[in-house]
């Protein structure tokens, strides 16, 4: 099989405009994947599966993944003038201060596709499709048109994640009930206060417990 | 009232004694139908359990019913997720009295390893009344027997008058029990209160 630098190299060239990174997996496997930029991600997924020397006809897995937003702190050392009596003369002179700035990195949710060519008897090849942003740009090209088996994989994608696959047939709730509001798969999942009993509660879980028998006595 | 050993003394010259309750518990007990439906992995002990080699058919169970008309006991042999609870509270609801639940396994009496889980039930008990809970992961058929004759002693020392007869004999006991919907974020309501309360850690 191609290794994953041909197959980008081979996206790019079908699929013009398309953006692809590499990203790679350190780990003994070393299944480095696909990263490609949304909007290309359909064109570049019909190029894996119609791809004569590919032929990806066989979509295994389809799963989420969350990236919370990502705060980090940095120390700069940052050189200002401060005013200061030399000699009895006011002048202003430099001097080194350290700084900490914190930056946000925007979080997003990650589809990520699993694929084999039954033909060709190889794979997997992975690739990954980002949402613009964890709140309101969290829709995704659906890959069903494609792979069929996709379709109650990103239902369940959907439920779990709340990624809004644009282009799928029957987007509704798979395993969680169709009234349900929230994304249990989620980072910032708060899950339901339905806490009760532990047979041999002490600390923490005896507080807690403690807690909720007041709120249900009340 | 007619004394235990005068009764077997009778019982030696071919005269048979009892008591309508006698009569009536020993009907009870002896034909308890089982509804035909498995949650989970304990539903596999369950067949198990009907099958030749521990043959729950001795028991007077081994008419498995398909439809909740016919049946008289419920074996909650599995896990309840939050989704599927109202459904197995209707079912519940449309068995005829006297009816009766064994709550199988883990999961069915707690929530098993799932309790921590958000969108597992954390047992059964909480929406219906349970006459018989059997621990394990998943209880082997020989415990699903030992519950079966534990309800079947449980049917057998029942008074059909007075304080804990049986609830179709009672006018005030409820005959149906409130179906949970599925809320935003939960199941409502979490519980019925009428049969289950929380349990206090002393």
């Amino acid at each position: 099989m191609k290794s994953v630098e041909e197959i980008k190299a081979a996206i790019e060239a079908a699929v013009p405009g398309a953006g692809v990174t590499i990203v790679p997996n350190s780990s003994p496997s070393g299944e480095n994947s696909l990263l490609i930029d949304a909007q290309h991600a359909f064109a570049a997924a019909k190029f894996l599966h119609d791809d004569g020397e590919l032929a990806l006809d066989f979509l295994s897995n389809v799963t989420g993944v969350d990236w919370l937003d990502k705060e980090t702190t940095e120390k700069v050392k940052v050189t200002k003038q401060v005013p200061k009596e030399v000699d009895g003369v006011q002048t202003m002179v430099d001097e080194t201060v350290e700084e900490t700035r914190k930056s946000v990195e925007p979080g997003y949710l990650e589809a990520v596709y699993h694929l084999f060519s039954v033909a060709k008897k190889h794979g997997p090849v992975i690739f990954r499709v980002r949402t613009q942003n964890r709140t309101n740009g969290v829709e995704l090209p659906s890959m069903t048109p494609i792979w069929r088996g996709a379709e109650f994989q990103e239902r369940e994608v959907f439920d779990l994640y709340g990624i809004v696959f644009v282009g799928h047939p029957d987007l509704r709730r798979i395993l969680m009930w169709d009234g349900f509001k929230d994304h249990p798969m989620r980072k910032d999942y708060v899950e339901p206060d339905d806490f009760e009993y532990e047979p041999t509660a002490h600390d923490k879980v005896l507080e807690r417990h403690k807690q909720q028998l007041e709120k249900v006595q009340a | 009232m007619v004394e235990q050993n005068l009764k077997i003394e009778l019982g030696k010259q071919g005269v048979f004694v009892t008591t309508i309750e006698e009569l009536y518990n020993w009907g009870r007990r002896s034909s308890v139908w089982p509804m035909q439906f498995g949650l989970a992995c304990c539903a596999i002990e369950m067949i198990a359990t009907t099958m030749a080699r521990y043959d729950l058919a001795r028991f007077g169970a081994e008419v498995f019913r398909p439809s909740p008309r016919q049946a008289d006991l419920m074996i909650i042999s599995g896990t309840v997720t939050k989704k599927m609870a109202p459904q197995v509270v209707r079912l519940y609801n449309q068995m005829a009295e006297p009816k009766y639940v064994i709550a199988m396994g883990a999961c069915a009496i707690s929530g098993g390893p799932f309790k921590q889980g958000y969108n597992v039930l954390k047992g059964i008990d909480r929406y219906i009344p349970v006459d018989v809970h059997i621990p394990g992961c998943p209880p082997r058929p020989e415990a699903l027997i030992h519950a079966f004759m534990t309800l079947q002693k449980k049917i057998d020392a029942q008074s059909l008058t007075g304080e804990g007869r049986p609830r179709h004999l009672d006018e005030e006991a409820p005959g149906e029990f409130p179906v949970p919907e599925g809320g935003a974020h939960d199941i409502e309501p979490p519980a019925n209160a009428s049969v289950w309360h929380f349990p206090i850690i002393r």
